[in-house]
């Protein structure tokens, strides 16, 4: 918690990384994303909570492209999103992902998972990108599960996995799309605390979560999203304790009161 | 009562059909892969090529494809594909045929196989910076492949029986001295069964092999 805070401070809000300028976005009627506006600079950890079907989601995935947007404009460390092709993977190496259902590739084992995008994408050589392997490997807690495949470990062992296939890009910003959503309870923490540790170090980090526990302790800054609007931004403290909007109130009631 | 195969050289006529059909099963392989690919791939103009080949070449009778190659591409166009020799044109020309038709059924195996595979599983691939060849290749082709042995035995053990069709064009396998031997010996019967037993000889095993196969490389989630 100290040395959360202590991280928090340290931040320095002028340098951006990610900048989304009046995006929009529909699925068909539903009018997903409207006119967000949201900037995110290099260390900060940003949490994005909000109901189901509020976009927060397809936000998280418009960062690196995996949704394209229909108007507006985002940013990585200053540059514009490419268009698909070359350019686009390139940007995409140094956005890391963390998905809900942990997409490991069920064909190769965890430590073929890590070196992957260090050989294909990277062109490091195998020996140095097997030592980067099972280092994060060790890292995560999961060094012992090396030889093994995906499909053979726990969910909460596999998300660790993930993140360390994330990590091993060197990304700029890694975006966790609810990482914890599809885990049994008793393995929530166990990822939550790879997760507060990548936070400590400085990753800069974009969490769509419904830990609000995370989001206290971890977050520089939660944004509150509700039917496809950014509603609220402010500090965990004060976002937790003070909410200024009704829809923010309404949610926190409806979650952290029963 | 065997004593007129002596006449005959029927384990060359099965080693043209075994030629036929690896040579072809290699190509319909190959070919069916890029099919598949031009058809779940991002250009419309190859998804709209691979859609029309499959299309048109599966519901063709595969004698008029080998008839064609024959009478077609060689007689009328010319085309030889680097042979002189009559026989070796024949079955250069039939390995075509087989391959042309054989491969409208490997693009449409594999592309259920790429539907078994996880949409996550691509989304995870170009999220790490791969590209559309590189999340293909690497992530969901040895998925697809890994899913559809079953299937690709099938069509394995058709083409294997297709090579017959190679005996309209003169090509010496199997179904070629089975109507040669027909013709000069009275023993209708006893000569079909031995090309059956042949066949099955053939078949048999690859079904088997395979199938332990499928069960061995079978992807677990």
């Amino acid at each position: 918690m100290t040395e959360a805070s202590m991280v928090k401070e340290s931040v320095s809000a002028t340098d951006e990384l990610v900048a989304l300028k009046s995006v929009n976005k529909h699925f068909g009627a539903l009018h997903v994303l409207q006119d967000i506006d949201l900037t995110i600079a290099r260390g900060e950890v940003v949490v994005v909570i909000g109901p189901s079907g509020s976009g927060k989601s397809t936000l998280c995935r418009t960062i690196n492209r995996l949704e394209t947007i229909d108007s507006g404009e985002i940013l990585i460390d200053g540059k514009p999103l490419p268009q698909e092709g070359k350019e686009l993977a390139r940007l995409r190496a140094d956005v890391g992902m963390v998905f809900q259902s942990f997409n490991l590739f069920a064909h190769k084992t965890v430590l073929e998972n890590v070196m992957l995008g260090q050989i294909k994408v990277r062109k490091a050589d195998k020996q140095v990108a097997e030592e980067k392997a099972r280092t994060l490997l060790d890292r995560v807690g999961v060094g012992t599960q090396a030889d093994k495949y995906p499909a053979q470990l726990s969910g909460g062992q596999q998300q660790r996995v993930a993140i360390a296939r994330a990590l091993a890009m060197d990304p700029k910003v890694i975006l966790f799309d609810e990482p914890t959503s599809a885990l049994d309870p008793e393995m929530i923490n166990e990822v939550l605390e790879v997760m507060q540790q990548l936070a400590r170090d400085g990753m800069t980090m974009v969490v769509v979560t419904h830990e609000m526990g995370f989001a206290r302790s971890a977050a520089n800054r939660v944004v509150f999203m509700a039917d496809g609007r950014i509603v609220e931004e402010a500090a965990p403290e004060q976002f937790f304790s003070n909410p200024r909007s009704d829809r923010a109130k309404d949610f926190l009631s409806k979650i952290l009161h029963h | 009562m065997f004593d007129f195969l002596d006449h005959y050289d029927l384990l060359g006529a099965f080693w043209t059909t075994v030629q036929l059909t690896v040579i072809s099963a290699i190509g319909s392989l190959i070919w069916g892969t890029v099919l598949a690919a031009m058809r779940v791939g991002p250009v419309p103009v190859m998804r709209g090529f691979g859609t029309a080949y499959v299309n048109i070449v599966r519901n063709t009778p595969l004698t008029v494809i080998i008839l064609f190659s024959s009478l077609g591409l060689n007689d009328t166009l010319g085309i030889s594909l680097g042979a002189t020799d009559f026989k070796v044109i024949g079955f250069r020309l039939a390995v075509l045929g087989l391959t042309a038709y054989t491969s409208a059924f490997v693009c449409e195996a594999l592309r259920a196989g790429i539907n078994t595979v996880p949409v996550g599983q691509a989304e995870a691939a170009r999220a790490l910076g791969l590209s559309f060849v590189q999340v293909l290749t690497l992530v969901v082709l040895p998925q697809a492949f890994r899913a559809v042995v079953g299937p690709l035995t099938n069509v394995l053990i058709a083409l294997t029986k297709n090579t017959t069709v190679a005996a309209a064009i003169g090509v010496a396998e199997a179904a070629l001295l089975m109507k040669q031997m027909i013709e000069n010996e009275a023993q209708l019967l006893l000569i079909s069964a031995v090309i059956a037993f042949g066949f099955v000889c053939l078949t048999l095993p690859t079904g088997l092999i395979l199938g332990w196969v499928g069960k061995k490389v079978a992807v677990k989630r």
